[in-house]
C-alpha cells in the first residue's frame, strides 16, 4: 500500500464509490477514521485498509444558519439551515458530518445518541460535482 | 475491536495532561515592564501596520522609567491570516520597520486564534535563552476589509479543511457542538450561555478600549429608541434575557449559539515589552513576572477524546501551574478566550476554577462576574472587547497587566491582585497557550 491509500483524495474518491475507508494498525490493531498513513497510537508505519460498517450515533450537533460559502452555494441560508454534527461510528472512530433525516426547524427536539447510517451526499455536476459526508438519522 | 460504546456521554475521568514528567524552568526569569493596545474594533482604512503603531506608542508610554526603543533587540509576532484578510504575506519585517526598529529580527508566528500567546511564549523563551535581555512581542489582525462569507471561510482555514469543513462546519458550528454535547452531559441549558455574554458585555462597558463597550441593556435600550424614531411597533422585552432570546434581536448562528454567544470580528493589534528578570527594576518598580507558561496541542475536535473539555487546555494549564508552583485557588485575575459563551464555561474548568460540569452553574449564579469569588474576563473578554484573532492572546495580557498594576479604573479588582492568568485558544482548541503572571 502506499500513503496515497490513506489520504484525502482518496478518502473522498472512496466516498464517490459509496465507501466508507478508514486505515487500522496492522501491529496494534487501532482503527483510524478518517484514514491516517501511520499508526498515531503506536507508531507504527504497517497499515492497511478497512471498510467500516456505516453505522454511527450522534455524539454532538449544531444547526449552521450561517454556513460556508460551500453549503451557501448548496442552497442552505438563515431560512435553511442544515445540521451539522459529530459522529461516533460503530468502529469507535469519530468524524465530522453533515447531519440528514433531523428537524432542523426545532434544534432542541434533536437527540445526542441518535442512531445514523451513513449517506453520500453529492452536489454539483459534471467537474465541479462534489461528494462530502453525511450521515442519515 | 472497541465495543459499541457512547463515548462522549461516559463518566470517564479526564486526563489531566501528561504525568509525572519532569518538571520545566526557565533558564532565566523573564518580566513584562511595558504593555500597550490600540483600541479593538472596526477600522475602515487603517492595516494592521496603523494598528501596531498605535499599540507600540501606548506601550512605549506604559515603561514607567522609560526605556529607548534601540534596545528591543528581536520581534515576535503573533498574527493569524494577514494573508487573506489583508492580501498581505510576511508581515513581522513590515510591523518592524513602521516602528522603526529594523534591522532587528522579526518573526511571524501563526497558531490561529492562539499567534498571539504563541508569539509571547517564543518571545519568552528567546529572553530566557539568554540570548536577547528585551524583546518586543507583537499581536496584529485587521479582519473587517472582507465581507462576513469570506471572513466565515478565512476563520475555517483554522480547522481541517479536508474532513471538519466539508461537513458543513463553521467555527460558531463547531463551539456550538462542543455546547450540545456539555448541555447533554451537564444539564446546561441555552439559558446559560446567555448569561456568559450578560457578564462580559457589563465588564466590556467599563473598558474603553471595547468595541462593545454597551451593556446589553444599553443594547436593548437603544433598539427600542430606534424604532421609536422610526415609527415602527416598539418590542416589548421585559429584560435583557427576554431580549436575548428573541430570534429577531439575537439571531441563531449556529444553534445554540446566537449572535450575542459569539465575539466579533475586529481590527486590532496589542505590544508587550519582555526583558530579563535582573534587568526589569530599570524599567519599572511593578513588573510583571511571567512565573509559569504552557502549551500544548490536539487533533480536529472529532478525534478527541471528549468534546466537553478542551485537552490542549488542560495540559497546557498542566506545564504552567507546575511550572508556577500555584494552584487555581491562588489566581486572582484571569483572562480565558471566549470566542464563544461555550467556551468561557469550558475554560473555566479546563484551567481548574470548577469541576467538570461545574462551570455552567457558577456562571448561572454569578460567581464569574466582576464582583464574585473568581472573577473571569473583567476586560469584557474577546465577546465584548473584541477578537482581532491574532492580537487576542496579547491583548489579554494588556488586561492583566492593567489589574495587576492597580490600573484598570473603573472596572479595577478590589484587593490588590498580585497573580494573573491568561488562556488563549487556537481554533477549537488545537493549539492552548497558558501563562501565569506576577507582580512583585
Amino acid at each position: 500500500m502506499s500513503s496515497l491509500d490513506f489520504s484525502g483524495s482518496k478518502f473522498y474518491a472512496n466516498l464517490a464509490e459509496k465507501r466508507l475507508v478508514g486505515s487500522q494498525c496492522k501491529k496494534c490493531g487501532k482503527t483510524f477514521f478518517p484514514p491516517r498513513p501511520m499508526c498515531t497510537e503506536c507508531h507504527s508505519g504497517e497499515m492497511e485498509t478497512v471498510e467500516l460498517s456505516g453505522k454511527g450515533k450522534l455524539a454532538a450537533y449544531t444547526v449552521v444558519y450561517v454556513g460556508t460559502s460551500a453549503m451557501n452555494a448548496a442552497g442552505f441560508d438563515r431560512k435553511n439551515p442544515y445540521c451539522a454534527g459529530v459522529v461516533e461510528l460503530a468502529e469507535g472512530p469519530c468524524i465530522s458530518a453533515q447531519i440528514l433525516g433531523v428537524d432542523v426547524t426545532k434544534p432542541e427536539s434533536i437527540q445526542i445518541g441518535t442512531e445514523l447510517s451513513v449517506a453520500y451526499i453529492e452536489r454539483g455536476e459534471g467537474d465541479v460535482k462534489k461528494i462530502s459526508l453525511g450521515f442519515q438519522a | 475491536m472497541p465495543g459499541f460504546v457512547l463515548l462522549f456521554a461516559g463518566e470517564a475521568e479526564l486526563n489531566y495532561g501528561e504525568k509525572g514528567m519532569k518538571q520545566r524552568k526557565l533558564q532565566r526569569g523573564v518580566a513584562i515592564v511595558g504593555a500597550g493596545m490600540s483600541k479593538f474594533g472596526s477600522f475602515p482604512g487603517l492595516s494592521s501596520r496603523d494598528l501596531f503603531v498605535e499599540a507600540f506608542q501606548e506601550m512605549s508610554a506604559s515603561v514607567d522609567k522609560g526605556f529607548d526603543p534601540r534596545d528591543i533587540e528581536a520581534l515576535f509576532i503573533g498574527n493569524y491570516s494577514s494573508d487573506l484578510f489583508e492580501g498581505q504575506g510576511h508581515t513581522a519585517p513590515i510591523m518592524t520597520d513602521w516602528v522603526g526598529l529594523t534591522p532587528r529580527p522579526a518573526t511571524r508566528l501563526e497558531d490561529a486564534c492562539a499567534s498571539g500567546a504563541a508569539a509571547l511564549r517564543q518571545g519568552m523563551l528567546a529572553v530566557a535563552s539568554g540570548l536577547y535581555d528585551m524583546v518586543l512581542v507583537g499581536g496584529i489582525e485587521k479582519m473587517t476589509d472582507l465581507p462576513i462569507e469570506r471572513v466565515t471561510d478565512t476563520l475555517a482555514t483554522a480547522a481541517d479543511m479536508t474532513y471538519e469543513i466539508p461537513a458543513g462546519f463553521t467555527f460558531p458550528g463547531m463551539y456550538a457542538a462542543m455546547a450540545t454535547a456539555y448541555m447533554h452531559k451537564y444539564g446546561a441549558t441555552t439559558d446559560t450561555f446567555l448569561r456568559v455574554g450578560y457578564k462580559n458585555h457589563e465588564h466590556g462597558s467599563l473598558n474603553p478600549k471595547a468595541q462593545f463597550g454597551q451593556r446589553i441593556v444599553d443594547i436593548m435600550e437603544a433598539r427600542k429608541a430606534s424604532a421609536v424614531k422610526k415609527g415602527l411597533p416598539v418590542p416589548q422585552w421585559a429584560d435583557e434575557y427576554e431580549f436575548l432570546r428573541d430570534n429577531r434581536a439575537n439571531p441563531q448562528i449556529a444553534w445554540p449559539m446566537r449572535l450575542y454567544d459569539c465575539s466579533p470580528v475586529s481590527d486590532g493589534a496589542a505590544a508587550v515589552l519582555l526583558v530579563s528578570e535582573d534587568l526589569a527594576r530599570n524599567f519599572t518598580d511593578a513588573p510583571l513576572h511571567i512565573i509559569g507558561s504552557g502549551q500544548a496541542s490536539a487533533p480536529a475536535l472529532h478525534s478527541r477524546d471528549t468534546l466537553t473539555a478542551i485537552p490542549s487546555a488542560r495540559e497546557a494549564a498542566r506545564q504552567a501551574y507546575e511550572m508556577a508552583g500555584v494552584t487555581p485557588a491562588d489566581i486572582n485575575v484571569v483572562e480565558v478566550h471566549d470566542c464563544f459563551t461555550i467556551a468561557e464555561i469550558i475554560a473555566s474548568e479546563d484551567l481548574g476554577f470548577f469541576a467538570p460540569g461545574e462551570g455552567w452553574k457558577a456562571a448561572e449564579d454569578g460567581v464569574t462576574m466582576r464582583g464574585g469569588a473568581r472573577p473571569i474576563n473583567t476586560s469584557g473578554g474577546l465577546k465584548s472587547k473584541g477578537h482581532p484573532v491574532g492580537a487576542s492572546g496579547v491583548g489579554q495580557v494588556i488586561e492583566v497587566w492593567k489589574q495587576l498594576r492597580g490600573q484598570a479604573d473603573k472596572r479595577q479588582l478590589a484587593g490588590s491582585p498580585a497573580l494573573g492568568m491568561t488562556h488563549n485558544v487556537g481554533g477549537t482548541g488545537q493549539t492552548c497557550v497558558v501563562t501565569i503572571y506576577e507582580r512583585r
